[in-house]
């Protein structure tokens, strides 16, 4: 029988408001000329993430586990998040306004007249507004799921529309086209191991709601191989999604093709949410067979800091290098998830919101580094950049010293946070590691700042264009969040402090 | 606000200042970062003058909260420790704005950011010996790296940019190592209700043998990098041959002293036990540093590298000091640091002289220079005498002290140490013999001696050589109350000196 379910809409408003914003999006595409919709759809984003803030901030302390018949658990580790993605949007569609990046027509072929007409009649791509904000809907659903349908619908909402953004560069589409397929291939290889994890799941413990799973070991008379091989499988399908090694790959391929705000949209926002995810499962729904994992993700965590850092050394394209960056830094906030204590979770949730900023950023900067054919992210182009431009270089500095976690900038106390939770949780061997890989990772950290500042620019160098309105606001406001937070991190310390609750 | 932060976050007014003058005009740039750094070291004098050794603990302590969910405060106190190093930091930054008066000059970037980053510089310099929070100390420590990394890079001459970027690997290396600890000896702190970063208080907690082992090893190797304590001394000479006098000089002369002052201030205080485990081993590489930090000296063709060489052979007196935790190697350690600093400050700046007059640091292009240059040759050779330690100059008090504190423990070791004062004078000699004396070598015909200014620059340092070494009674009196609190705090005390003394 079919009962009428019960759905607390100011709850769930956030996310309905930025729903309702991607759909007018798609009505605007619909009813107004190629030459107007620029403007409109840029408002209309910047707008609903706006509202959707304004709403979240009035719900902040209304926590409940029945939001949506148990299906969402609105607490403040779930509202947390759901702000910092909405904010880190935000300056993420600062960044994609800039219309350089994105193919004016993205069905033509490359190369083909069709494209030439495109790019003559200046039409541009505005589809990736509305395609964003459903990306944002998916991604603040995903860290309050508290039920394994709404996990497995919240991760193909937010993943559809980045597999489509993947491909919309205007510069080198087919490698753009390239990553947008094996992203989309990969993705849907890693949802089915995520929904074959589910299904076991289910089979173990007769229930789909991640608190009933988590107590259902306690009762079941099932065998646990069931709920081990659930868990293995559902726990590679979230893997995939923050890039942990050994589920990595295609990281810096698709941080490469992809273009470049869409990337930094997508490093910062997908790893939040996705580790909102795998946050909220291993310290709820997982906690009681802690046992049975903790030596599993540790070990992931310790091949993914490793990896990830000694990967990087070889690269020589700044976009790879910071998906290599991206891919250690996972492995920092795994370090977070088997802490499994208080602390580990309001330190993942610093560490979150310091990364996002210093991720957003350092792609702006890389967005405005251009020569005559468009952004060269070629490191060796890079050289003495800071001649030429000094505030660039030192805004693109003070990020990758606080991904190395130099002190003063907000990824330093992120590492000190994450670091002693994982401390205080007994688990020295991944501190060691974890302080280790941090000494490989500040090499290649370092190593891009000595060829910005002291090496020799090359004759037929770079430049930075001059930067629009838009991308210097939110470059700037991730270059002031990182050094605040860096000197005077109380702020958002005792914030996450208070937020750090879990309902189940 | 007390008058130690005062000192401490003064310079930093300097750099508002500075950022708001026009690039161009070098001169007044010049002028006010001299004059800021003079007003900051009147005024640590007068912090000196007011200062009383405390019963215990420091002296102007003052404390905020600044982190507050991990119990981080922003807290400054000093005592005869910090105060005799920090009168060395703000002693030389003026002597090196005034020495290298025209070193910021010709660099990758303007005259202004030169001056801003040694502004910077002291503020950190200042607070990493004032910090009584064992994470602020460690924030300031790898926090003053990155401005010395872009004088290096920025400034330097040669292989700067890779003598940077390895001087700042190694330090951050260390200095990860060092964070590790500092978490681990906090979180002990938790578990032992206190939950606190206050080195007074992480003092008197009771850890284990094998953890306070680790710990130690922690905070040790961060400190013996930066000291740098043989084997963990390559990034040195890169780094002195590369930067500009004036950042060699802060460099050996403060940076490095934060490496002997931690390991006094942390390694001892907080870790005895582990202390007394290592140290027999620590003596052993500080008898080895001393020996091949001379060795090597002897054999360097840079003048620059010599000096940097020369220093490797001092801080193992200087850890050989500490790590013999007697009242003589400890009270001799801290003084070493001083006189140390200035001494190595006016060899890097009679040496920076002659090289940028001969436009060469080859110790093989100079010769003769006693003939036309007498006052800067004089001036160099006793800096030289300074640096072997000659009686009557300060740094003969505090090597006699360290030795005479290291043989009441271990004999051998103080034997062997003493073989560095010979070896010290043998490399000084060699060095003053072949720039000084002997014919005048093509090449160095046309240089000048020093200019007024340079005089000025350099009178108080060799005034400063001299009377310590014939009076040093003030820096002892301030020095031996916290080496007296050191030994409490360790629970030990100096070792019966056989009959026949």
């Amino acid at each position: 029988m079919f009962t009428m379910p019960t759905l607390n809409y100011a709850q769930l408003a956030p996310i309905l408001i930025v729903l309702g914003g991607a759909l007018l999006g798609v009505l605007v595409e619909a009813f107004f000329g190629s030459k107007r919709r620029g403007p409109i759809q840029i408002t209309l984003s910047l707008g609903t993430l706006v509202i959707s803030f304004a709403w979240l901030l009035r719900i902040r302390n209304d926590i409940s586990a029945t939001a949506a018949m148990g299906s969402v658990a609105t607490d403040g580790f779930g509202i947390f998040l759901q702000g910092t993605i909405l904010v880190l949007a935000f300056l993420a569609v600062l960044l994609i306004a800039d219309n350089d990046h994105f193919a004016p027509a993205v069905s033509a072929l490359p190369g083909s007249e069709e494209e030439a007409a495109a790019i003559s009649s200046g039409s541009r791509t505005t589809e990736v507004f509305p395609l964003t904000l459903f990306a944002v809907a998916g991604m603040m659903l995903f860290p309050i799921a508290s039920d394994f349908i709404t996990l497995f619908v919240a991760l193909e909402v937010l993943s559809l529309p980045l597999y489509i953004m993947t491909g919309l560069s205007r510069r080198r589409r087919l490698m753009s086209q390239e990553a947008a397929l094996k992203y989309f291939l990969l993705g849907a290889y890693s949802s089915a191991f995520f929904l074959f994890g589910i299904a076991f799941l289910y089979g173990y413990s007769g229930t789909l709601s991640l608190t009933d799973v988590g107590t259902a070991n306690i009762f079941s008379a099932g065998s646990p191989v069931f709920l081990y091989i659930g868990m293995v499988f559902l726990t590679i399908g979230l893997l995939f999604k923050v890039g942990a090694v050994p589920f990595h790959s295609w990281t810096p391929d698709v941080y490469q093709g992809a273009p470049t705000p869409i990337t930094g949209f997508m490093a910062a926002c997908t790893k939040i949410a996705a580790f909102g995810a795998l946050l909220r499962i291993f310290y709820g729904a997982f906690f009681l067979m802690q046992y049975s994992w903790k030596p599993f993700l540790t070990t992931i965590a310790i091949i993914t800091m490793v990896l990830g850092s000694i990967a990087a050394m070889t690269q020589r394209d700044i976009k790879r290098t910071l998906a290599y960056s991206s891919i250690t830094h996972a492995g920092f906030l795994l370090a977070g998830v088997v802490a499994l204590n208080k602390a580990g979770l309001a330190a993942s949730m610093f560490y979150l919101v310091a990364y996002g900023f210093a991720t957003v950023g350092a792609f702006g900067i890389v967005t405005l580094v251009r020569d005559s054919s468009g952004e060269v992210t070629d490191l060796s182009k890079w050289a003495g950049l800071a001649k030429k431009s000094p505030l660039v270089s030192v805004a693109m500095a003070l990020f990758l010293l606080s991904f190395g976690g130099v002190p003063m900038t907000s990824g330093f106390i992120s590492k000190f946070s994450i670091f002693t939770a994982a401390y205080q949780s007994g688990n020295i061997a991944i501190v060691v590691v974890g302080v280790l890989s941090s000494a490989i990772a500040l090499f290649f950290y370092l190593r891009v700042v000595l060829t910005l500042f002291f090496q020799e620019a090359p004759t037929d160098g770079v430049s930075v264009v001059i930067p629009s309105i838009m991308t210097r606001i939110a470059i700037g406001i991730c270059a002031v969040m990182t050094l605040l937070l860096g000197v005077y991190p109380s702020l958002l310390l005792n914030l996450v402090d208070t937020m750090s609750t879990l309902v189940h | 606000m007390n008058i130690l932060s005062f000192v401490t976050l003064f310079p930093l007014l300097g750099v508002v200042a500075l950022a708001f003058m026009p690039k161009t005009n070098t001169h007044q740039i010049k002028i006010v970062a001299l004059g800021i750094s003079i007003i900051t070291m009147l005024l640590s004098f007068v912090m000196a003058l007011k200062y009383k050794s405390p019963a215990s603990g420091f002296a102007y302590v003052t404390s905020h909260p600044w982190v507050s969910s991990f119990h981080i405060n922003y807290a400054l106190g000093i005592d005869g420790l910090a105060l005799v190093l920090i009168l060395l930091t703000t002693v030389l930054v003026p002597i090196v704005v005034l020495g290298g008066w025209n070193e910021s000059e010709g660099g990758r970037w303007s005259v202004k950011t030169f001056y801003m980053l040694i502004l910077v510089l002291e503020t950190f310099m200042i607070g990493v010996f004032a910090a009584t929070d064992v994470f602020l100390f460690y924030v300031i420590f790898e926090a003053m790296l990155v401005p010395v990394y872009f004088l290096i890079g920025g400034f330097g001459t040669g292989e700067r940019a890779a003598a940077a970027l390895k001087f700042l690997l190694y330090s951050l290396f260390g200095g990860l190592l060092m964070l590790a600890a500092v978490i681990g000896i906090y979180i002990i702190s938790a578990e032992q209700a206190i939950g606190s970063f206050d080195v007074t208080a992480l003092s008197h907690l009771t850890i284990d043998h094998a953890t306070q082992n680790w710990l130690f090893l922690g905070f040790f190797i961060a400190f013996a990098i930066k000291a740098p304590l043989w084997p963990f001394h390559t990034w040195l000479p890169g780094a002195a041959k590369a930067a500009t006098p004036g950042t060699s000089i802060l460099l050996l002369g403060v940076l490095d002293k934060v490496g002997t002052y931690g390991m006094i201030r942390f390694c001892l205080t907080l870790f005895p036990d582990a202390t007394k485990t290592f140290a027999p081993y620590i003596i052993v590489l500080s008898v080895i540093s001393v020996i091949y930090g001379a060795f090597l000296a002897i054999g360097q063709k840079n003048l620059n590298s010599l000096i940097a060489f020369t220093s490797i052979s001092h801080f193992g007196f200087i850890t050989l000091g500490i790590f013999a935790y007697t009242s003589q190697g400890l009270t001799g350690a801290t003084f070493y640091m001083v006189n140390h600093g200035f001494s190595t400050a006016a060899l890097f700046l009679v040496g920076g002289w002659m090289i940028s007059r001969r436009k060469s640091a080859a110790i093989e292009d100079f010769g003769g220079l006693q003939r036309i240059t007498p006052v800067m040759a004089w001036l160099f050779f006793v800096s030289g005498l300074s640096a072997l330690a000659l009686p009557g100059l300060s740094s003969f008090v505090c090597e006699f002290l360290v030795l005479l504190g290291t043989f009441t423990r271990y004999p051998v070791a103080a034997i062997i140490g003493t073989l560095g004062i010979v070896l010290a004078a043998l490399y000084i000699l060699i060095l003053v013999q072949r720039t000084l004396h002997g014919p005048l070598k093509s090449g160095n015909e046309s240089m000048t001696d020093l200019n007024l200014r340079e005089k000025i620059a350099i009178a108080p340092v060799i005034a400063a050589l001299v009377i310590l070494g014939f009076y040093p009674k003030p820096a002892l009196h301030v020095i031996n109350p916290s080496t007296t609190s050191v030994m409490a705090q360790m629970n030990v005390t100096d070792p019966h000196v056989l009959a026949g003394k």
